[in-house]
Parts: structure tokens; C-alpha cells; sequence
């Protein structure tokens, strides 16, 4: 207890408690709150039923109405709790309400059919979580193909990004050579070009290239990132010399010291840069909303977009499909959280 | 070995394990590979090695970004709503005209295209908000955390979480929470309150665009603060703390002026970003009510992509001057950043 309370009440050093203090932890408490709670909330109405999720005020869990079997119905029938005229309190199940009356029934006793005013039952709910939400998008709409989409653009676009970024910058590196620094101000230029810039030319060179319309159009035109290029060979410059003039001496091809020495030193920079790459592809959005116009082909992202811009907003399905949509990214970043925080600080990029 | 390092050297592992996951088909692909590039090299000789492997990556840059680059200007000059260059007849400065014509600049319903204008407006409202506070919030966040707080790589990826997010669930996470029957409607009843029509009234659309994006990005530029703040030589605290300079005081000497180089750098990204904004804006309001959401990218967006007619030309034209905007701030980027380095070095 003695330890926790040295925890909670920890502070910069041994005076007494500054108004800056308490303004500190109110602020993380605050920062806490407003982080995490819209996701948790998010979370929590995924796993309401539809009913549940249009009630106001909403329920803190989700909450589904208990319903039992009764003899001689072929559907449960939903349990409600009932205020009986002589002040007792019943759990009578409901047959069917008509206006202000409903038809209920005691479940032990299923005969004896008794006509209540509905202000005087409240229905009986446990928590429960609605995964039909979850299965049914994914039966029913594209999601599965939205997901593989997804996936398969979030890969190939990775690996490419990896493979010819990592080619540039070991050229860049490496050689000395004619034009080398032409080159570096070429990718430190088109560094600064963002894609909202030239979204028509794009599309253009994208359609001339049969691409429209494919995942192919999505994963290509951004394959070449200079934020790679530049931080792969920033990490490359302090491989030592030394190691490839000994691997060249040992008559080791220019393509196996890239592949064999250069690549492996460099690990940690092309974890940083895949984790970089994935997090771009999985998060795109308005490059894929102008090249994928067929549903078949949207991605996640644009698949939920269009499912929550219709006019009869089925949110059950949509929450629920949220929550697929940042689950991968969470999950990454639980685990690799201090690779991804001193990336940026270190690159200042993202 | 305690619990904690346990943990890490656990979690390190699981790390490495997902990177060879990639690594292990990736070798031997490079494996299958090297045979042909030994004959290559034997053909261009090492000095001719840089070139072969800058090549995939050059050729993709050219083929999206630079030819791109030039053929803007190509599609800006033109007119007609033909994609292919060579069926767009020539028209000059046409769509740039078309774009700048105004009676009267201050009055958007003067303007031949009142969308375009009423997007640069409704832009330059949200970067001057979105901009402000976010610097504002970011540098609190990266001061609180700099103090000496337990669990601070907890509390700094609290705040740093919102940033992974896509654009789609940050705008859906939020919508559901500002819906008419949502979270913060029962909130507000809660307290005595009627129920607010968020997406309803510009001002309301316009106040949790900008507080929805500062939610999303605050992560990422307090770390960048927080990395300056790091590098702040703590003896100088001490030095002051024995003059018992009085801690504004400090703040205003010291973190302020030492942290400058790193708040131009945020600033200035900020205002790039914020120029440019669209993805969550677009998922949270569409641009609406009316025009009152609508960005500059939107516009782009909307007149070269989506809209009945579409109209590349202006789109170009629009993207063009968007460009230009941009370019300057590039410029500011690059001097922030050397200023950083320098101070670095």
C-alpha cells in the first residue's frame, strides 16, 4: 500500500506539492481521458446491437435485453421486469405489446396470459457483445476483400518501398561517382512534393499506365519515398568503409555487398522505415479514393468511407469495421512503440 | 534481472521475430538475383554499379513526381474535360483567370468560382486556429511530459496513439461521438442542456474540424518538442535554480529561446500540413453544412474528381497555386531546419 501510495504521490523532489504538480497530473489524467476514451468508446458501441446503439442516453456497456424460451413459442421470448399493481415485482417474458399494452406471461407458468400497461415494465439486460456486428459486414458487404485489399497494398507497397529505397540510398552512400550529389538534391527536392500537388498530372501517367482502377495504381506512385532514400542513407553513411574495401578484396560482386553486408547492418533503419511504409499504406486515403472507383477494389479505408457516407448509415456495422481498421495498427504500435516515438524524434518525419 | 528488463528484452524479441518474418523470403529472392547482377557488373564494371541501383528508384520518382510536375502546368493551360493532354485544346491563362476572377476579393459571392474562394478562406481560418493551438497544446504536452513524471514512455504514447490512426477512424470515432443522439448530446442533456446539431451549424462544423485534427496530430509534433526539450544542457536549470531564478522566468530565458529552432521546425510542418488538409475533414463533415468545411484539396478534389463535369483544367490551376503556397513554406521548412541543425552542431 506504503509503495503505491509513494507512486501515485511521487513528484520533481521532497518540497512540499507546487500548484505545478497538481497541474502536471491533471493534465496526464486529462490527456488519458481525451486520448483514449473516444477509441474505448468506440470500442464498447461496436458491441452494442443495433437497438442498443440507438437508445439515448446510450448505455455505458453494451447492453442486450435477456430472453428466455417459453413453451408453446417458437422465438425466445425478451424478459422484462414488471411493477404489479399490489406493488410486488415480477419477470414476466412478453408475448407481444399492442399500444400502450403489453401481452405478457410468466415463463414457469405459460397459460395465464396477463394484459399490462408497458410504463410499468422495464426490460432486464445483461451484458452481452453483439459480434454479429463483426461477422455479418464481412459475410454480407466486401469487407473481407476491403481487408485483403488492404493488406495486399499495405505489403507489396512495403516491400517495393524497402527493396528500391534501400537500393537508392546504398547507391547514394556507398560511391563516389558523377552527378551523386545532382542526385541527392533531386530526392531532397522531390521530398517536398506533396502528392496534393499533383493529383491530376498523377492520374494521368497512372491511367496512360493501364493502372486506374487496380491496386497496382495505389501501390506504385508512392513506392519511391525520398524520406526513405534520406534515412536509409543517413544510416548507411556510418556503415565503416573498411567492411566493404575487406568484402571487395575477398572478390565479393557491388549486388552481395549490398545484399550480404550493407543490408543486414542496417536493419534497424529499415524497421523503422517499414514501420513508416505501413503505417502510410494502411492509412491512405485520398490516393486510393481517386484511383479505385470499383468497390471490389477499395481498400479499408475508402470501403469504410463509402459505407458510412450512404444516407442510411448502418453504424453497427460501421463501428464495428473501425474497430478492424485500427486494431493492426495498435497492435503494432503496442509492441513497437519505442521503435516508432525515437523514429520520428530522430527523423522528424512521419 | 528484474521484471522490467524482462520485458523489454521479451518485447525485443518479438520484434526481431516479425523482421525476420520478412527477412527470410526476402534472402533468398536476393540470392536468386545475385548471379545475374555479377554478370552485369562484369559488363558496367563497379563504376558503373551506383547507376544500376539508383535506377528503380529514379525512374519511379521521374514517372510520378517530376513528369507529373511539369505536366500540371500542361493540364493548368488547358481546357475541356478530356484526361489526355492532346485532346485538350490550349486556353492560356484561362483557368487561372476563371479561378482569380473577383470582383471584389473580400466578397466570396463576387467570384465567378465562390467554391474555390470560399475554400482558400475557410482554409486559411482553419490553419490560423489549427496551427495556433496545436503548437500551443503540443508544447504544454512536451513540457508536462519533460518534468520528472512516473511511467513517462507510458504517458508520451498516450498522447502519441491518436497519430497512428487512420484519417477514416479518427473522423468515424468522432462522428459517432458528436452525432444528434451521440455521447456528447447526452453529456449536455446530462447537465441541463439541449441537444446541439453539430453538423448543423457552420461554426460547430468548422470547431471540431479543427479540434479533431489537433486531437489526431498533437502527438507527433510534441515529440519533436519533446526531443528539443531533451537536449536542453541541464545544468543550465541548475545554474538557475542556485540564482533562484524564478521558474517563468527560466522558462522565458532558457526552454524558450533553446527550444526556438525546434518550434519553427513545428510550426512551419504544421502550417504545410495544415494547408493541405482533407482526409478526416472530408470523412467528418464532407465539407459541409454547405461550404462551410470546404478546403482547398477538397475543392481540388472535388472539381478535377468527383464532381459531374470533371474539370482537370482547374483543378490543375487550383493545384498549381497550391503548389506555390506550399513551395514558400517549403522554403521556411528548409531554413527551420538548418537553424535546428546549426544549433545542433
Amino acid at each position: 500500500m506504503n509503495a503505491v501510495r509513494t507512486f501515485i504521490t511521487a513528484r520533481r523532489d521532497a518540497r512540499a506539492w507546487h500548484w505545478t504538480d497538481v497541474f502536471t497530473y491533471a493534465y496526464l489524467a486529462l490527456g488519458i481521458f481525451l486520448m483514449f476514451g473516444p477509441v474505448v468508446w468506440l470500442a464498447l458501441s461496436s458491441f452494442k446491437t443495433q437497438a442498443g446503439l440507438v437508445e439515448f442516453p446510450p448505455t455505458f456497456l453494451p447492453l442486450a435485453q435477456v430472453e428466455v424460451p417459453v413453451e408453446g413459442y417458437d422465438e425466445p421470448l425478451p424478459l422484462f421486469r414488471v411493477t404489479m399493481e399490489d406493488g410486488s415485482v415480477r419477470e414476466l417474458a412478453q408475448i407481444r405489446r399492442i399500444g400502450i399494452v403489453a401481452q405478457m406471461i410468466d415463463p414457469a407458468d405459460p397459460e395465464n396470459v396477463m394484459r399490462l400497461p408497458i410504463a410499468d415494465r422495464e426490460p432486464i439486460r445483461e451484458f452481452s457483445l453483439a459480434w454479429k456486428n463483426y461477422i455479418d459486414p464481412l459475410q454480407k458487404f466486401n469487407f473481407v476483400r476491403y481487408l485483403y485489399n488492404s493488406v495486399f497494398v499495405t505489403a507489396a507497397a512495403t516491400l517495393i518501398t524497402l527493396l528500391i529505397n534501400s537500393m537508392a540510398a546504398y547507391g547514394l552512400a556507398i560511391y563516389e561517382f558523377k552527378g551523386r550529389n545532382f542526385v541527392l538534391a533531386f530526392v531532397i527536392g522531390t521530398l517536398m512534393i506533396p502528392i496534393t500537388v499533383i493529383l491530376v498530372p498523377v492520374y494521368l501517367v497512372v491511367t496512360e499506365l493501364g493502372m486506374v482502377n487496380s491496386l497496382w495504381g495505389v501501390i506504385i506512385p508512392g513506392a519511391a519515398t525520398p524520406t526513405g532514400v534520406f534515412l536509409l542513407r543517413q544510416y548507411m553513411l556510418t556503415i565503416p568503409r573498411d567492411l566493404i574495401e575487406a568484402a571487395r578484396m575477398d572478390k565479393a560482386s557491388e549486388w552481395s555487398i549490398y545484399w550480404r553486408i550493407v543490408m543486414p547492418l542496417s536493419l534497424p533503419a529499415l524497421a523503422v522505415l517499414a514501420i513508416f511504409s505501413i503505417m502510410w499504406r494502411w492509412n491512405d486515403f485520398l490516393w486510393p479514393l481517386i484511383v479505385l472507383t470499383r468497390s471490389e477494389n477499395y481498400t479499408l479505408q475508402i470501403g469504410l468511407n463509402s459505407f458510412q457516407g450512404e444516407l442510411n448509415v448502418q453504424w453497427h456495422y460501421v463501428l464495428a469495421m473501425t474497430v478492424v481498421t485500427l486494431l493492426p495498427v495498435t497492435v503494432v504500435f503496442a509492441f513497437l512503440q519505442r521503435f516508432i516515438t525515437t523514429g520520428i524524434a530522430s527523423t522528424g518525419m512521419k | 534481472m528484474t521484471a522490467a528488463t524482462t520485458e523489454a528484452t521479451l518485447r525485443d524479441r518479438i520484434g526481431s521475430g516479425a523482421l525476420a518474418l520478412v527477412a527470410v523470403p526476402l534472402r533468398a529472392l536476393f540470392s536468386a538475383i545475385d548471379y545475374p547482377m555479377r554478370l552485369v557488373q562484369r559488363v558496367v564494371g563497379v563504376v558503373g554499379m551506383p547507376y544500376l541501383f539508383l535506377i528503380p528508384n529514379l525512374a519511379f520518382f521521374g514517372t510520378f513526381v517530376v513528369i507529373p510536375l511539369f505536366i500540371n502546368f500542361g493540364f493548368s493551360v488547358t481546357g475541356g474535360t478530356q484526361l489526355y493532354l492532346e485532346d485538350r485544346p490550349y486556353v492560356g491563362a484561362e483557368q487561372y483567370g476563371y479561378l482569380l476572377d473577383c470582383e471584389n476579393v473580400t466578397d466570396v459571392s463576387t467570384c465567378r468560382e465562390d467554391r474555390f474562394w470560399r475554400s482558400i478562406y475557410n482554409t486559411i481560418t482553419f490553419v490560423f486556429f489549427q496551427v495556433g493551438f496545436l503548437v500551443i497544446f503540443s508544447l504544454v504536452t512536451a513540457l508536462v511530459l519533460n518534468r520528472k513524471i512516473r511511467a513517462r514512455g507510458f504517458f508520451r504514447s498516450v498522447f502519441f496513439f491518436p497519430v497512428l490512426l487512420s484519417p477514416v477512424v479518427v473522423a468515424l470515432i468522432w462522428k459517432w461521438i458528436l452525432l444528434r443522439d451521440g455521447l456528447l448530446n447526452a453529456f449536455i442533456t446530462w447537465l441541463g442542456g439541449e441537444k446541439i446539431l453539430f453538423f448543423i451549424s457552420p461554426t460547430w462544423a468548422m470547431f471540431w474540424a479543427i479540434f479533431v485534427s489537433i486531437w489526431a496530430h498533437m502527438g507527433f509534433y510534441t515529440l519533436i518538442l519533446l526531443a528539443g526539450l531533451q537536449a536542453i544542457p541541464p545544468d543550465l536549470y541548475e545554474a538557475a535554480e542556485m540564482d533562484g531564478t524564478k521558474p517563468s522566468r527560466v522558462f522565458w530565458r532558457i526552454t524558450l529561446p533553446l527550444l526556438w529552432p525546434n518550434m519553427l521546425v513545428v510550426i512551419v510542418l504544421a502550417l504545410i500540413k495544415g494547408v493541405q488538409i482533407f482526409d478526416e475533414v472530408f470523412v467528418l463533415t464532407g465539407g459541409g453544412p454547405g461550404t462551410s468545411t470546404l478546403f482547398i484539396v477538397q475543392y481540388i478534389y472535388e472539381t478535377g474528381f468527383a464532381s459531374q463535369i470533371q474539370n482537370f483544367g482547374l483543378a490543375a490551376a487550383a493545384s498549381v497555386l497550391l503548389g506555390a503556397v506550399l513551395l514558400v513554406l517549403t522554403l521556411a521548412q528548409l531554413y527551420a531546419a538548418q537553424r535546428r541543425e546549426a544549433k545542433a552542431a
